[in-house]
């Protein structure tokens, strides 16, 4: 039966972080320490993060949970620096470990996925897109699922990769999880995987045949998504079967 | 800026939305009432605020207005001007972790 | 206690001058867009600007013949309801005294209307005396479509929602008729500077 984390009123709560981890030059991973009441969440969902300046000031964010729901009392969101935004740079350099972060979640139904939709999985990345598909790749291994799946990443270059050495490690374990990274900027010397931007040759190169029944969760930024959503249904996969999140221009 | 930027996916509305329901609406399914097309609302597009003054659903295949949720004042004024149908999921209990 | 976040301050805020910014407003220097649907895309070739409703002869003018019309340069602070301002924002355009002159109506309301579905009402007379225009440049450039191009009208001295983007006309009304906004839950009339920004404000 379909695993729905219970829903109850949502409220704002306060989460201490726990640890911090430098994944990129500008992205970090805060993990806050949650509550005996938080619900549980399902892989994909996000939390919606809330900062109030001392004089009444707030700024609201939504950022996608990274970390898998059997990580249980804890919770991880990866944030990417946005140069002239107001709560990523705040996230990234000023929070640090024993402060408190603000928060309301699990939220979100659509862009989720918990191993009942079946079907082989293609896990398509754009930048920090990658965040919410990390969660599903993490519930996949935690849940020792062998539903084939295929992470397709574009990164501009591989220093830019977040989470890099454990999705090779997960890859690795040879239980149907495959990884291809595509890096659309730089290139280091012997680079033999993609060097451009997601297209309709990589998609049927690396994405499953429609009558393979495969479902797709798409996540980056808007052209990015925009152009793989519609490129997967001119291959022939039904639109239903693609999932689609975007990144808003307010993402900083 | 690239205006296809303003748009977001009906996802992005849920925790205003469950502000407001006590369901979530991102995962229901919905049918437009002017084309027909049955879909998720969180596949519908989305324009929200800090880009729009509310939230605005608009079906995904033609455009029209499906849902706007407006907040301020101390009130949540909800239209649902072209919803013909909305299905949300009962919740189903986590089972306790061991 | 409320909380706080260590540390956070937000954007930085600058002093306004006394007396010019409405109440809970904060000036920005960049220019936000907001838009409630897609941005049409129009060509010239297909524009029209009407005059519609309660009008013995509606009136109507291609692109061409709105562009002939006699324009003024306007400098004006914008309010948007969302909470930023900006100081003299620069536009030209076609005053709406130039395209009612002449006009007998008894018409106190106008909904303006846009192409991709938006409308806005306004009474009249608030767009009247020099007070309102049809606007087709922003800072000395024709105006991007994101910020309402081809032409938007501007009327200042509301919140400016009320100054409907991609706007393609007028219709004179004898009565009151919300627009999109105003049917949404946003105030019928939006005077910034009594923060009429919700209805029942």
């Amino acid at each position: 039966m379909a695993r729905a984390a219970v829903q109850r009123r949502l409220t704002w709560r306060r989460g201490r972080v726990t640890r911090r981890v430098d994944e990129t030059p500008r992205v970090r991973t805060l993990v806050l320490a949650l509550e005996e009441d938080w619900p549980g969440h399902l892989a994909g969902q996000h939390v919606d993060v809330r900062l109030t300046a001392e004089d009444g000031y707030q700024a609201q964010r939504s950022y996608s949970i990274a970390s898998a729901p059997e990580d249980v009392g804890q919770l991880a969101i990866t944030v990417e620096r946005i140069g002239d935004g107001e709560v990523s740079p705040y996230l990234v350099d000023e929070l640090t470990e024993g402060d408190q972060l603000e928060f309301r979640g699990p939220i979100g139904g659509y862009f989720v996925w918990d191993e009942t939709p079946g079907g082989p999985l293609l896990l398509v990345a754009g930048g920090s897109g990658i965040c919410p598909l990390m969660a599903m790749i993490r519930h996949r291994a935690a849940r020792g699922s062998r539903v084939p799946t295929r992470l397709l990443y574009s990164s501009r270059s591989l220093e830019d990769v977040i989470y890099r050495e454990e999705v090779d490690l997960l890859a690795a374990r040879s239980d149907g999880l495959e990884v291809f990274h595509t890096l659309t900027r730089d290139r280091p010397a012997g680079w033999t995987g993609y060097a451009r931007r997601i297209d309709l040759e990589m998609l049927t190169e690396v994405g499953w045949r429609p009558d393979e029944g495969p479902l797709g969760f798409v996540c980056g930024p808007t052209p990015l998504v925009e152009a793989v959503a519609e490129a997967l249904v001119q291959l022939g996969w039904s639109p239903d079967r693609v999932k689609t999140e975007r990144f808003g221009p307010t993402g900083g | 800026m690239d205006e296809s930027q303003l748009r977001l996916d009906g996802n992005a509305a849920a925790g205003i939305l469950r502000e407001v329901f006590a369901m979530d609406v991102s995962g229901a399914q919905e049918a437009c009432a002017s084309c027909g097309t049955i879909g998720w609302m969180g596949a519908q597009h989305l324009y929200m605020y800090p880009l729009a003054p509310g939230a605005v659903v608009r079906c995904s295949t033609c455009g029209d207005v499906l849902m706007v949720l407006v907040r301020g004042g101390g009130r949540y004024r909800l239209a649902l001007p072209g919803l013909r149908w909305l299905e949300m999921r009962e919740p189903v209990q986590a089972p306790p972790e061991t | 206690m409320d909380f706080i976040s260590r540390g956070f301050r937000g954007r930085p805020r600058e002093q306004a001058p006394a007396g010019r910014l409405p109440p809970g407003q904060y000036m920005v220097r960049d220019f936000p867009v907001l838009s409630a649907g897609p941005t049409p895309h129009t060509p010239l070739s297909r524009w029209t600007f009407s005059i519609t409703g309660e009008i013995d002869e509606p009136r109507q003018w291609t692109w061409e013949q709105f562009r002939a019309l006699p324009t003024e340069t306007i400098t004006k602070d914008i309010h948007c309801v969302t909470k930023w301002s900006k100081f003299d924002t620069v536009w030209e355009g076609v005053s709406v005294d130039t395209l009612l002159d002449g006009v007998d109506t008894t018409a106190e309301y106008v909904l303006a209307f846009s192409d991709g579905g938006y409308t806005t009402n306004i009474p009249l007379q608030d767009l009247t005396e020099g007070k309102a225009w049809v606007a087709f440049a922003f800072g000395g450039e024709p105006l991007e479509p994101e910020h309402g191009g081809p032409a938007r009208l501007l009327v200042p001295h509301l919140y400016f929602w009320k100054s409907a983007k991609w706007v393609r006309g007028l219709r004179l009304m004898s009565e009151n008729s919300p627009g999109f906004w105003e049917t949404y839950g946003y105030h019928d009339y939006g005077d910034p500077w009594r923060e009429q920004r919700y209805s029942g404000d």
